[in-house]
């Protein structure tokens, strides 16, 4: 059974009177269990619109998603179970405490403080979160760490459907490798299949073992790597999965990230 | 991988959740202890401001002939349980302004727990906490004021205050709702409506000197049973059997508004879901 089957899915939105948005056109996709497949795509392509379509915060207009053979839009509470999130914001209680938002967060799943406060301690351990920390409001962590929060969160859930949207975006070089560490991590020792939404090439590269590349609502490709880039090869030369995204968007990975501000 | 958690029984899972709204309010509460504080202190300041109008009544010309005790302790009464009651139905509507304030609403709304769980953790918590703010009030007018309860049934009020809250937490999620269908509008219009109930529901008077269109209006407001019911127990010892116009129309209101506010706040939901207006950015 696939974790993820999205089929012809359609998503429109209003922006003002007369001016509508596709924001997903008619895609179609599948994550295998224990797949890990990326998308890249420049602001405004929808990656977000899709990461809420299998959440459950967007109805879709058309088209259908399966989560582990579970149609999310018919029972969106069969499915919500079985998945978690992390987004580009760390969106916690600001004036509450790491752990305070850690219990809160793992009780909306049905896990009790007790089997909680186990796990939380283990997982921060292995990400190198000093515990103490997990006492002091959240708004006096640096944005790496209230990312690496946001991991522990969704992994306390165990969710089997992981949906990562731009986890490391705006993060300092280092921050952004001990998260991406961590995404290995989970890849390696939990049975999670992955969706991750980024800019970052490299990272895509690294840690998918699919990379989809999303333009204005739709996926343009969607292969290993390795294939990308030889579909994508000029004069005789592998390009880089950098080069695979202008050629295919027509966007340098600069210019996607910098209209993000 | 899928411990004990998937194997548990639904409700268990629910009231596991419905503790875990309950326990981040708490948490909420404790890390904002400053405002805690100064509203307790204005909550407090008001009821005894209002309580002494009672007796500065007694000092104008022709006020000689009030019982003072009484309408002190009828002042009190309102200044209470309308503090009380107004708290339960701000907590509830705030609910949704409050996540998206903070910027958590994506993640409750993607939670597995029902919306019933989310809304009524809310509720629960808001009662708790009224009942703790508005007892201590209570305890430090009592120091102040000679109150009239010599003959107060103290056992119907708080029979009716129990039933009253139910009616008031789903008045609040029918309003609830409204912050999100439209985040800004949505949350002034659940303020009006709060200042509307105050103004109708004779929370310092007595409804009958209303003109007669909000007397009216007064009687679909669960506050003013409320204050009828505890006001006769509180000062003339009603008993039980004796508050059954007051006690029926609130647990009619009880049983209307409360699944009435959870079907309406599940319409609201799934068109925010299908227009995108849960929440906008990222
Ligand atoms: N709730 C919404 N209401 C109206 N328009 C929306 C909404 N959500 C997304 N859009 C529009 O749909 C398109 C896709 O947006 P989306 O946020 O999914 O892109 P994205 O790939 O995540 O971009 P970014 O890289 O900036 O995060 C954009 O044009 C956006 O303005
Ligand atoms: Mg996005």
């Amino acid at each position: 059974m696939n974790a993820l089957e999205l089929r012809n899915v359609r998503k429109r939105f209003k922006k003002r009177r007369g001016v509508w948005v596709d924001a997903l056109d008619d895609i179609s996709l599948t994550i295998r269990r224990g797949e890990v497949v990326g998308i890249l795509g420049p602001n405004g392509s929808g990656k977000s619109t899709l990461v809420r379509v299998i959440s459950t915060l967007v109805i879709p207009d058309s088209g259908e998603v399966h989560v582990f053979g579970v149609d999310a839009v018919a029972h969106p509470k069969v499915v919500q179970r079985n998945m978690n999130r992390v987004s580009v914001e760390a969106s916690f209680f600001k004036k509450l405490s790491a752990l305070e938002n850690l219990l809160y967060g793992a009780k909306l799943y049905g896990v009790t403080d007790r089997e909680a406060r186990e796990r939380i301690r283990e997982i921060l351990e292995h990400i190198g979160f000093d515990y103490k920390r997990a006492q002091e409001p959240m708004e006096h962590l640096s944005r790496g760490m209230q990312q690496k929060v946001a991991l522990a969160r969704a992994l306390l859930t165990s969710p089997m459907l992981m949906l990562l949207d731009e986890p490391t975006t705006g993060l300092d070089p280092r921050s952004k490798r001990e998260v991406q560490a961590f995404i290995r991590r989970i890849r390696e020792r939990h049975d999670a299949s992955i969706l991750l939404c980024t800019h970052d090439m490299r990272e895509a590269e690294e840690l998918c073992d699919r990379v989809g590349i999303m333009v204005d609502g739709r996926i343009l490709a969607l292969d290993e790597p390795r294939a990308l880039k030889e579909r994508y090869a000029a004069d005789g030369r592998i390009p880089d999965l950098e080069e695979v995204f202008m050629a295919a968007t027509g966007y340098s990975v600069e210019e996607a990230a910098a209209e993000e501000e | 991988m899928q411990p004990a958690l998937s194997r548990r029984p639904r409700w268990m899972t629910e009231l596991i959740a419905v503790w875990g709204y309950v326990q981040r309010n708490y948490y909420l509460t404790r890390r904002y202890w400053m405002w805690e504080l100064v509203w307790l202190v204005y909550t407090l300041m008001n009821a005894l401001a209002i309580t002494f109008i009672g007796a500065g009544v007694e000092t104008l010309e022709g006020g000689g002939g009030i019982d003072t005790a009484r309408l002190m302790t009828f002042l009190l009464i309102g200044a209470l349980i309308w503090s009380y009651l107004s708290m339960i139905f701000d907590v509830i509507s705030e609910t949704v302004s409050w996540e998206r304030w903070e910027g958590t609403m994506e993640y409750t709304f993607m939670s597995p727990a029902s919306r019933a769980t989310h809304l009524l953790g809310m509720g629960v918590y808001a009662i708790v906490y009224g009942i703790l703010r508005t007892a201590v009030v209570l305890g430090v007018a009592m120091l102040f004021f000679d109150l009239e309860l010599s003959n107060a049934n103290y056992l119907s009020a708080l029979v009716v205050l129990a039933i009253c809250s139910v009616s008031l937490v789903g008045f609040g999620i029918v309003a609830a709702v409204m912050p999100l269908l439209s985040p800004e509008k949505g949350q002034q219009v659940t303020y009006i409506i709060s200042a509307i109930l105050l103004l109708i529901s004779g929370v310092y008077y007595d409804v009958s000197v209303l003109p007669g269109w909000m007397q009216w209006m007064a009687q679909f407001s669960p506050v003013t049973y409320a204050l009828d019911g505890i006001r006769s127990a509180l000062l003339d010892g009603a008993p039980l059997g004796s508050l059954r116009d007051a006690i029926w129309p609130l647990l009619l209101m009880g049983a209307v508004f409360v699944p009435l506010g959870l079907w309406v706040f599940h319409l609201g939901e799934r068109y925010a879901k299908r227009t995108g207006k849960l929440k906008r950015s990222g």
